[in-house]
């Protein structure tokens, strides 16, 4: 029982301006379940893709012992060999094909090595979907089957290649109580027949239900590896070792210029995605006053991209129900183009990915979401659109060779600078930003948390998604915690700690 | 110093004269492998003038793959529409005044048609332009099923295809050459010339950065002299076409509407980046349409140009325009990724296209290796494009 299965000694592994992992040591016995908490970003996904072979031996310091054996992964193949399967929160399963063919993807069953022996793929499908006691036909199709028997089949294809170590990342993320509580079951179960299993998860109560052992990561080092059987994890102890940090001051002291005025409201807002099949957010009730700044706190995937995406023109094609008010008066925006033109604003989370046109310049992103203003009967005028791209240049102070570099040669921290500039020439009066700092160094933090201080002293609201504690506590004036796509708790900056949050945010 | 500068400007814009570059060596290569037929007044009125149905298109073209789509029905299309004018000219005794505005009417319709699976439904614009493609062959097989080709006899309608702009009479200045195109050609360096002052004046007011004077000069004097050149080639053969004219006027017209407004930038926005775009409050889908829309419409003008040059509507026209009209658009820099890719560019890629057929047919080369040739350019064109497109950051 005591020997050690998987042993990862000195993990350093960094990324261009992060250290991701310093000097991370883990240690997993034989035959447990094994919990990784933390955070996000503590570096709990990016210790396990160095395990798996996806952050390959060489860009990385430090030593995987499997067996006691040293092991050079150079890719996901090398670690499956060796009996190490990976199954990620976004699902690995090719949603037109049959589950058996799904099982077998990869390993297919052939004497010949050239034709696929259907017959016995069939059978030996059926034999693993018995181990993970998942009952439906093999023949069925992958996107028939709902996400918590999804992740069943998952687990299927990871066993029938004989593993020894199953790592599961955030495996109930997606799934509701039942499917839950059947996972964790049959992790059990698993355990019975000798496979290790390292779980990473946010939902610290079924953590507590179901660990042998819990590693606490935060910001890329092992804090503390606590004992089940010594009686060392409850739900307090994992808070504090998650949280335990001393807010650093990367905050500018903040005034409060919060006016009784409500600049936005929510009421009884249910959203719900056809595409899925599920709902997302549940009866979401919250407002903003004008020059307020209110923090949107949790975990990522508790829907609060979804619930800003949904008040801003519902671009997803959502369906929603419930009522937004804005300056007291009762909205519904069909498009982003309505919600912009009443004056909300909506940073994304992604600027990578829908946030900017990395292929345009800096000028052409700040004043794309409002041509607009800069043009004369639809014909743009060109110098007014240099003059205003200058100015947000200045006031910003976005570092750029000129404002006719192409944005996707900026640094992270100004393409942001960038993001927002575009964002505050429409002129809102509530601007959403979801995520504003995440991948950016701390001298831009700094600045772009000083933007929003101005911001809301001249009298714009703020509302900020962010799933970093220190930075809801430092820059919000009030907070709601979102879980599970539902508020969970609404407090003022001064009672709020990170413990209560993070107590409130993993209370699914 | 010059030199430096002139090192620089190139450098930093390769991308954009390297299409003038290689029409210009395609076209010395041809002259001398022709004996100087290929640059003679004739040739080159001729060659622009069969530019123009595929030029119409490549421009319609460029917006289409800008927006990350493809449209294949618009040869047919334009057959098949040509195919109408023509039986509404001949059969229906339409006036022309009614028919062209008629037919542009529907060539705009049929690509708001072929945009609706795509933008409203989300289908590939491959598949369902495809769709069109058959639709509109079966079309034009149906409407000229009867009569076979269809001899057009209106004088009107023939002459955008194949008349010249008129000329003021013989007053014993410059005989054998077409004044009014002279002076069209000076008007127009005129008005480039004093736009371009205006311009740089303005931006010097504003304190923004502009081409040094040296290369400012260059530029003059070197768009000057190659407008000045081709009116005085074209001059000394007919003048300048009627084709000519309206290729122009729609390139112009795609080139101010791409560059200068707010719907044009709202469609590189789309191209470069379409869920930035349809949260920057963008409608994405309204403007797959116009483009679209725009795109049926230049296809009707492209079977108008085609059917009147022809004085006639045949049972295969616009066969494969619209490969032409595609690969136009990607020798002129018009990037399969979306987001990149200037009308003028497509425009430019029409007649380096046409130029080597033009080129290749006064040397006799077989047909064969016209096709060989032709690909061979495109890919040059294309891996040349993707080539400077890393560098020119």
């Amino acid at each position: 029982m005591n020997t050690p299965i998987l042993e990862m000694k000195n993990i350093t592994k960094e990324f261009p301006g992060v250290k991701a992992l310093d000097n991370v040591s883990f240690r997993v016995t034989e035959g447990e379940i094994h919990c990784l908490v933390g955070e996000n970003g503590a570096g709990k996904s990016t210790l396990m893709k160095v395990l798996s072979g996806v952050h390959s031996h060489g860009t990385y310091t430090g030593d995987i012992l499997l067996n006691g054996q040293l092991q050079e992964y150079k890719g996901i193949s090398d670690s499956e060999d060796a009996g190490i399967a990976i199954i990620y929160q976004e699902l690995a399963l090719i949603p037109e094909m049959s589950v058996y063919e799904n099982i077998f993807l990869g390993h297919e069953i052939s004497s010949n090595g050239f034709t696929v022996e259907w017959n016995e793929t069939i059978k030996r499908a059926n034999e693993m979907l018995k181990r993970v006691r998942l009952d439906v036909n093999p023949s069925t199709k992958i996107k028939d089957l709902g996400v918590g028997k999804q992740q069943l089949v998952e687990i299927a294809k990871a066993l029938h290649r004989d593993v020894k170590i199953l790592i599961l990342d955030e495996p109930t993320a997606a799934l509701n109580e039942d499917d839950s509580e059947n996972l964790l079951n049959l992790l059990r179960e698993q355990r019975e027949q000798g496979v290790t299993c390292i779980l990473i998860s946010h939902k610290l109560k079924e953590v507590i239900e179901i660990a042998d052992t819990v590693t606490v990561l935060r910001d890329g080092q092992t804090v503390c590896t606590l004992n089940a059987a010594e009686g060392e994890i409850s739900e307090p102890v994992l808070i504090k070792h998650m949280v335990g940090r001393e807010i650093d001051n990367i905050y500018p002291s903040r005034e409060h210029y919060i006016a009784e005025h409500v600049a936005l409201e929510v009421k009884d807002w249910n959203v719900y995605d056809p595409q899925l099949g599920r709902e997302l957010l549940k009866d979401i009730n919250f407002n903003v006053k004008k020059g307020e700044i209110v923090g949107l706190a949790g975990l990522m995937g508790a829907g609060r991209t979804e619930l800003a995406l949904s008040i801003f023109g519902n671009p997803d094609g959502y369906h929603t129900h419930g009522d937004v008010f804005l300056d007291g008066a009762r909205v519904s925006f069909g498009h982003p183009a309505d919600a912009i033109k009443a004056g909300v604003a909506y940073l994304t989370e992604d600027r990578k990915g829908n946030g900017l046109i990395l292929i345009q310049d800096v000028k052409q992103n700040i004043t794309l979401a409002n041509l607009r203003e800069i043009s004369k009967r639809g014909v743009v005028d060109n110098n007014t659109e240099i003059k205003t791209a200058n100015q947000y240049r200045t006031s910003l102070d976005i570092r750029t060779p000129s404002i006719e570099q192409k944005v996707q040669n900026l640094s992270g921290g100004n393409q942001q600078k960038v993001c927002l500039g575009k964002w505050l020439f429409v002129k809102p009066n509530v601007l959403i930003l979801d995520e504003p700092t995440r991948g950016i160094d701390v001298g831009a933090k700094y600045e772009i948390y000083t933007i929003m201080n101005r911001l809301v002293k001249e009298g714009m609201s703020i509302i900020m998604i962010s799933s970093e504690l220190p930075e809801i506590l430092g820059m919000s004036d009030r907070v709601y915690v979102v879980s599970g796509g539902k508020i969970a708790g609404e407090m003022p900056i001064g009672e709020a700690t990170q413990e209560k949050i993070m107590d409130l945010a993993t209370d699914y | 110093m010059f030199f430096k500068h002139l090192q620089k400007v190139l450098k930093e814009n390769i991308r954009e004269y390297g299409m003038f570059i290689a029409l210009f060596v395609i076209m010395v290569i041809f002259t001398i492998t022709t004996d100087g037929i290929f640059i003679s007044s004739r040739n080159i009125s001729n060659l622009l003038n069969q530019t123009g149905y595929t030029a119409v298109l490549a421009v319609g073209m460029t917006l289409v793959i800008v927006i990350r789509h493809i449209d294949l029905s618009v040869g047919f299309l334009a057959g098949f529409l040509g195919a109408v004018a023509a039986i509404a000219l001949e059969f229906w005794g339409l006036p022309v005044y009614l028919v062209i505005p008629m037919i542009l009417v529907l060539g705009a319709l049929a690509g708001l048609v072929t945009a609706f699976p795509t933008a409203q439904l989300g289908i590939p614009s491959f598949v369902s332009s495809l769709a069109g493609w058959l639709i509109y062959r079966g079309a034009l097989l149906l409407v000229t099923a009867g009569t076979g080709t269809i001899i057009i006899t209106d004088d009107a309608f023939n002459a955008i295809g194949n008349g010249y702009i008129p000329d003021i009479p013989d007053i014993g200045i410059l005989p054998e050459i077409h004044k009014v195109t002279l002076l069209l050609g000076l008007i127009a360096i005129v008005l480039f010339i004093f736009n371009e002052l205006r311009s740089r004046k303005k931006k010097l007011e504003y304190d923004f950065e502009v081409l040094p004077m040296d290369m400012f000069i260059l530029k003059l004097v070197f768009v000057s002299v190659l407008v000045g050149l081709i009116t005085w080639v074209l001059s000394g053969y007919n003048g300048l076409s009627w084709t000519v004219v309206v290729v122009l006027i729609v390139v112009a017209l795609y080139h101010f509407i791409t560059t200068q407004t707010v719907v044009g930038r709202h469609i590189y926005a789309i191209g470069g980046n379409p869920d930035a775009a349809e949260l920057s409050g963008i409608s994405v889908k309204n403007l797959t349409f116009a483009v679209f829309g725009s795109m049926g419409m230049l296809a009707a003008l492209s079977g108008i140009l085609f059917a009147s040059r022809l004085q006639s509507a045949t049972t295969t026209a616009g066969t494969l325009f619209e490969m032409d009209a595609i690969a136009s658009a990607y020798i002129g820099g018009v990037s399969a990724a979306g987001g990149v890719g200037q009308v003028t560019g497509s425009f430019i890629g029409a007649i380096v296209y046409m130029s080597l057929t033009s080129g290749m047919n006064l040397m006799n080369v077989d047909i064969a290796y016209q096709y060989v040739v032709r690909g061979a350019v495109l890919v040059a064109a294309v891996i040349f494009d993707v080539a400077t497109r890393s560098r020119g950051k």
